[in-house]
């Protein structure tokens, strides 16, 4: 900041108003939720309570989940012994890590690069995303595709939950409506992703040649701008959705049923 | 309604520099680049300010009012207390040449090296042709007033002087995808955006965006669409593979 032919002002910063009033809210927030994902990833149990599967260990692929909740098989057999939720969490996981707004609230908050705008940062060196390690942030597109797959998973899992704890079906409850909301704020997430707005129309030159893709790309563009609000919301929902399931596995309430 | 309001001006050179205190008075209806007026005609006859427009159009009034990047023309007295202190600073990315005044020309030479628009060969002006959707996106950009708020905030170039030779900063990445997505542009810009102007340095933080004036969206409008452009020609190996058997294609037929 204080470099040569500048100006020598020495504070870091001027700012008058609490900008360290966000990026302390989002350590926290965040923190929260990685304490809470870790411990309920390697907990490895009540993840499943008939009909409901926890959108943290969905799919369930190994012979050690609990019956009922290998709906899609177990490819992965039964020398897998550790929590199956440490199977699949990396595509998620990377899918948040290297989404454009996560990266912005990460890099602000937890690393201070920059704290705040106008707020001096405290690294002596910078080298942005041009090197490795987060260089690799290129690569969210991928997670992109990879979380469509999740999402058509968890899809599934909500109609499956369409069922009564005995497996007939044409019934509702309080579960169902959870994942429901849940899988639905993830849809909202993964389409209004700035990959998903390059990939249907942003890459175009020439919109008017493509009148479909540019149809797509502005209804994209215009979930796009609320990214923020979905990424959040929709980690509140997988958090919440997961979190209920584990109560009723562990029997501390009972499900609602609708009908 | 007239009151007292207390200014903190910084006052100085590339050699010095120091805060004045000025208890100046404000009407009603007043920006700060009046008051800052007011203390040159009243007490201060040698501060320096650049301005021109005081209409928020031409750019030059760029500086920090406690501690935000602002044009002292648009910065209404009314947001502030009565009561409070007004802090005025001149940018701190670039060098100072006094007061309130820096030195920008960093700017316009990252502005020459941008190539100009190139339309296909044999292409005359007056007769190009071309849909309003496929303009549309990039007309945005042609918003911005080179006030150089966003360069100046970017934290890449701010807290990082040894960066300067490496990034082009937002203005002129905004500048490189508004001509990437231009219909008519026949220049691939995106290895150079990532190898000569630093895209890669971005990390996307959005604080160009928070301060410019014009409310262009330039993190994600510009800079994430053009990274996605990057990536396609960089980074995405199953575009590659396609652009390699295009080649081959090509060749045979
Ligand atoms: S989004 Fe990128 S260009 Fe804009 S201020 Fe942040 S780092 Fe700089
Ligand atoms: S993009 Fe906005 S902040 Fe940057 S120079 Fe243009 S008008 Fe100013
Ligand atoms: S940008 Fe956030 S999910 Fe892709
Ligand atoms: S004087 Fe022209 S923008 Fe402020």
């Amino acid at each position: 900041m204080l470099s040569p032919g500048r100006a020598r002002i020495p504070q870091k910063t001027l700012r008058s108003d609490r900008w360290w009033l966000l990026p302390t809210v989002t350590v926290i927030v965040l923190l929260s939720f990685v304490v809470y994902a870790t411990w309920r990833a390697f907990e490895g149990a009540y993840y499943y309570a008939s009909p409901y599967l926890s959108p943290l260990y969905s799919p369930c692929l190994a012979t050690s989940c609990v019956p009922g909740s290998t709906d899609l098989g177990t490819p992965i057999g039964s020398w897998y012994v550790l929590s199956p939720a440490l199977l699949i969490l990396v595509f998620p996981l990377g899918f948040r890590m290297t989404c454009y707004y996560y990266r912005k609230a990460y890099y602000r908050s937890f690393w201070g690069s920059p704290p705040g705008c106008a707020v001096a940062e405290p690294h002596k060196k910078y080298t942005g995303e041009t090197r490795f390690p987060l260089i690799l942030q290129n690569s969210h597109r991928w997670f992109f595709i990879a979380g469509l797959i999740f999402n058509c998973i968890l899809t599934f899992d909500v109609i499956i939950a369409f069922r009564n704890p005995e497996g007939q079906w044409g019934h509702m409850g309080l579960g169902t409506l959870v994942l429901l909301i849940s899988a639905t704020l993830l849809w909202f997430y993964s389409l209004s992703c700035h990959a998903c707005k390059h990939i249907v129309g942003g890459r175009l030159k020439h919109f008017s040649r493509h009148p479909v893709r540019y149809r797509l790309w502005t209804l994209v563009s215009r979930l796009n701008s609320s990214h923020s609000m979905f990424a959040w919301l929709s980690l509140f929902g997988v958090a919440f959705a997961d979190f209920y399931v584990r109560c009723l596995a562990a029997d501390w309430f009972t499900d609602i049923r609708f009908f | 309604m007239t009151y007292d309001a207390t200014f903190r001006v910084w006052r100085g050179d590339d050699e010095e520099g120091e805060f004045a205190d000025y208890t100046v008075p404000v009407n009603e209806g007043e920006v700060v680049l009046d008051i800052i007026h007011r203390i040159q005609a009243t007490q201060q006859p040698d501060l320096a300010v650049r301005w021109n427009c005081k209409a928020g159009k031409c750019g030059s009034c760029s500086a920090e009012v406690n501690g935000k990047p602002r044009l002292l023309c648009m910065t209404r007295m009314s947001t502030f207390l009565d009561t409070e202190t007004i802090t005025v600073t001149p940018l701190r990315t670039f060098p100072i040449i006094k007061d309130l005044v820096t030195d920008v020309s960093f700017n316009y030479e990252k502005a020459r090296k941008v190539p100009s628009f190139t339309p296909p060969p044999g292409l005359e002006p007056g007769d190009y042709r071309m849909q309003q959707i496929d303009v549309e996106r990039s007309q945005e950009f042609r918003k911005c007033i080179e006030c150089f708020l966003c360069q100046n905030t970017c934290h890449v170039l701010r807290d990082h002087e040894e960066n300067k030779p490496k990034f082009s900063g937002p203005r002129f990445l905004m500048r490189i995808a508004e001509l990437d997505m231009h219909p008519l542009d026949t220049l691939d810009r995106k290895k150079a955006a990532q190898d000569e102007h630093g895209l890669g340095y971005c990390n996307i933080t959005k604080c160009c965006t928070e301060v410019c004036p014009e409310h262009i969206k330039i993190t994600d409008n510009a800079l994430i669409p053009l990274k996605e452009r990057v990536i396609d020609e960089k980074y995405d190996p199953l575009l590659a593979l396609g652009r390699v058997f295009r080649k081959d294609k090509a060749k045979k037929g």
